[in-house]
């Protein structure tokens, strides 16, 4: 060393101007050091607040994951009924302590496994379903009242609904007691993952029906689980993510306030549905900021009491956008690493995307490893010992203020254009997201944006289907589906079909709440298509904005 | 230069929604200058094939992830044949395993472009494959 020593400050400032500038997916640019000079305004009962507490940053419950810890919903469905069922008592077997149905397209689409459109996709990606007969094979044996149960339906949400209470009804579990949850966020499916049905007045007046009818009949269900998620793996960034799908949620809170329901009433029952992947300290400074703002947004705008209404819920897992074709085996890694995301940022509940999905919907192999992966970070290690481990963290801290500052100029924007419904319908949104994808696309072209094994670190040569089981489509389930709806068609009482479709069709010109006609039709056994077509009669069918 | 823009359909054949790729391609496309019309998501082949001939593109890509691309192929390839419009290139992108290339090349499909397949690939390759017909 021939220089003489330097002060440290000198140092550090010579040094900062030879490294690389850090900028995430969101646009915050980030420094390699943060200190208390960052945090000069920050308060601990305002910011954070003890877990259980508003603004509920530090997580919703006091105790957190000592009390209980999150709860392992991996997606499942595939085939038949009957053997979506078999998965779904595999899992639960294993551990698992809560469902999450995957639906065939065109079940998602309202369309019956006997139409032709159906053909070549009658349970390729999900449990393919009809009537309410369908739903009583996949739980049979399935304690329900203990598993709860999340759909992931969104288009023909109301039918997949009705007909899950239904069973539950049948079953002998009260309406009131029946417990679980619904994507139903028919707003998002208009940006991204598509499975729309009608235009979006009916379908969104279809999800006020659903709320406002198990606020009513169903108070423990969640019907509404908005999903940043899938808004995010269609190219929108973490603040984006946040944002839209908080401009969604109020679009929903104020249709129901329309009817007359006070927010308090109904809030405490939406859920979210958010995504994990990138740049680990990113995800939890999101997450971290999301439940805050939501808490403030309630209190200060819908002018909110109860701490329900406050507290965002949310299932956070491992995105699919995170994972590879490449190298599969290393999304089993990174899987593990988003779940650690998850459980630092306090979710309630996990699912994580399995190392085989950029191939194909998961093996049996590839979902135990997923739900292996959330049981090692609770018993193993110790991510469910201490509520909120990162807060206090300079960096973290000071990242949640910058998330939370960013997520609210995005909904401004999104205000000061129109609103969430507006941009939607004229294809803004949509545009906005997709030229993201665009810019994203092009940074992992040029590697600007890193996947290992990916874009660097390449093996070139043959890369296809390593270790992986692709999910063979079985054209005898799919046979077997078919001859299935054709004996309940033949079994069921049709006059009384009829006459529930009629009134359902009715019912659809007016403004009552279609959810009981839609529950008497599902009870009659009238199959899915027969209610989307009846509702379609009126409402008609969405026409999608294409500008690109 | 008066040289004739291409012109190419991108296409979402079927129920899939996912269009973040279709959409991507479509940007990539128009960047490099060729003139581009997406479909919009739920087209069966008979609506792709209408809009190919009345926008008189000179390539289709038809962008599929739901695994249901043999058939698809198959139908358009021949309502192409039928339709005398033979001419037209098509190209598929999207989840399509190795094991289905060769099958898609002998129904006539010209390019397969599995997912993360770079722009200047699908571009050098419509241009080349344009410009010898």
């Amino acid at each position: 060393m021939s220089e003489g020593p330097k002060d440290a400050k000198g140092e550090k400032k010579k040094e900062e101007k030879k490294i690389r500038p850090v900028i995430l997916e969101s646009g915050i640019e980030i420094k390699p050091v943060y200190g208390p000079e960052d945090l000069t305004d920050f308060g601990y009962e305002r910011d954070l607040g003890n877990p259980g507490e508003f603004p509920f940053t530090r997580g919703i419950h006091p105790l957190m994951y000592r009390s209980r810890p999150y709860t392992m919903r991996q997606y499942a469905g595939f085939g038949t009924p009957k053997e979506t069922n078999e998965r779904f008592k595999y899992l639960i077997s294993q551990g698992q302590n809560a469902l999450n149905v995957a639906f065939s397209l065109h079940s998602q689409m309202g369309i019956d496994s006997d139409d032709p459109r159906a053909e070549g996709e009658i349970g390729r990606v999900g449990m393919a379903v009809d009537t309410l007969k369908d739903f009583e094979i996949a739980f049979d044996g399935i304690p329900i009242d203990r598993i709860s149960t999340s759909l992931t339906i969104n288009g023909s949400a109301a039918i997949m609904i009705a007909m899950y209470l239904a069973m539950a009804e049948k079953r002998g579990v009260k309406l009131e007691d029946v417990r679980g949850n619904a994507q139903n966020d028919i707003l998002k499916e208009y940006i991204g993952r598509g499975t729309w049905i009608f235009p979006m007045e009916p379908s969104i007046r279809l999800i006020a029906d659903t709320i406002e009818y198990c606020h009513h009949k169903a108070p423990k269900y969640y019907p509404v689980s908005v999903c940043g998620y899938h808004i995010r793996e269609s190219g929108a960034n973490p603040v984006q993510e946040i944002a839209y799908a908080y401009c969604i949620a109020r679009s929903y809170i104020r249709l129901v306030m329309e009817r007359g329901l006070p927010p308090d009433e109904f809030v405490g029952r939406f859920s979210f549905n958010f995504d994990i992947h990138g740049n680990i300290f990113e995800q939890v400074g999101k997450f971290r900021a999301a439940r805050r703002l939501w808490a403030r947004i309630m209190k200060n705008e819908f002018c909110c009491t109860s701490p329900d209404s406050m507290q965002m819920k949310m299932i956070a897992g491992g995105g699919g956008g995170g994972l590879t074709i490449e190298e599969p085996e290393n999304n089993i890694v990174r899987a593990a690493y988003y779940g650690l995301v998850s459980a630092l940022s306090g979710t309630q509940t996990m699912a994580l995307c399995s190392y085989d999905e950029a191939y194909t919907i998961p093996s049996k192999k590839a979902a135990l490893i997923s739900l292996r992966t959330m049981q090692m970070l609770v018993e193993e290690m110790g991510l469910a010992d201490t509520v909120d481990p990162l807060a206090g963290s300079y960096y973290i801290e000071w990242l949640t203020n910058e998330f939370e500052r960013r997520i609210m100029q995005e909904m401004t924007k999104v205000d000061s254009m129109g609103g969430m419904v507006k941009l939607v319908a004229d294809g803004t949104i949509q545009r906005e997201v997709s030229n993201q994808a665009y810019i994203l696309e092009k940074k992992l072209q040029t590697g600007e944006i890193v996947k290992v094994g990916m874009n660097k670190y390449r093996q070139e040569g043959p890369r296809e289907e390593q270790n992986v089981d692709i999910h063979e489509y079985n054209v005898d389930s799919a046979k077997e589906k078919i001859a299935g709806l054709k004996q309940v068609k033949a079994s069921r009482d049709n006059a009384s079909v009829k006459a529930a479709l009629d009134k359902l069709r009715t019912a659809a010109k007016g403004k009552d709440n279609l959810m009981p006609y839609i529950l008497e039709a599902v009870k009659t056994y009238a199959t899915v298509g027969e209610m989307t077509n009846a509702m379609k009669d009126v409402f008609g069918t969405f026409k999608e904005p294409v500008n690109l | 230069m008066s040289e004739k823009r291409i012109r190419v359909l991108i296409a979402k054949p079927g129920l899939d929604g996912h269009d973040v790729g279709a959409k991507v391609v479509a940007h990539a496309l128009r960047d490099a200058g060729m003139e581009v019309i997406y479909t919009g998501l739920h087209q069966t082949v008979e609506q792709i094939l209408g809009t190919a001939l009345q926008e008189d593109v000179d390539v289709i890509g038809l962008s599929i992830l739901s695994g249901a691309h043999l058939p698809i192929a198959e139908k358009l390839m021949a309502g192409l044949k039928t339709e005398n419009a033979g001419d037209i290139l098509v190209v598929i992108g999207g989840n399509i395993p190795k094991r289905d290339h060769e099958k898609l090349k002998a129904m006539g499909v010209a390019g397969i472009f599995p997912t993360s397949t770079h722009f200047e690939r699908i571009v050098d390759f419509i241009k080349g494959a344009v410009n010898v017909r």
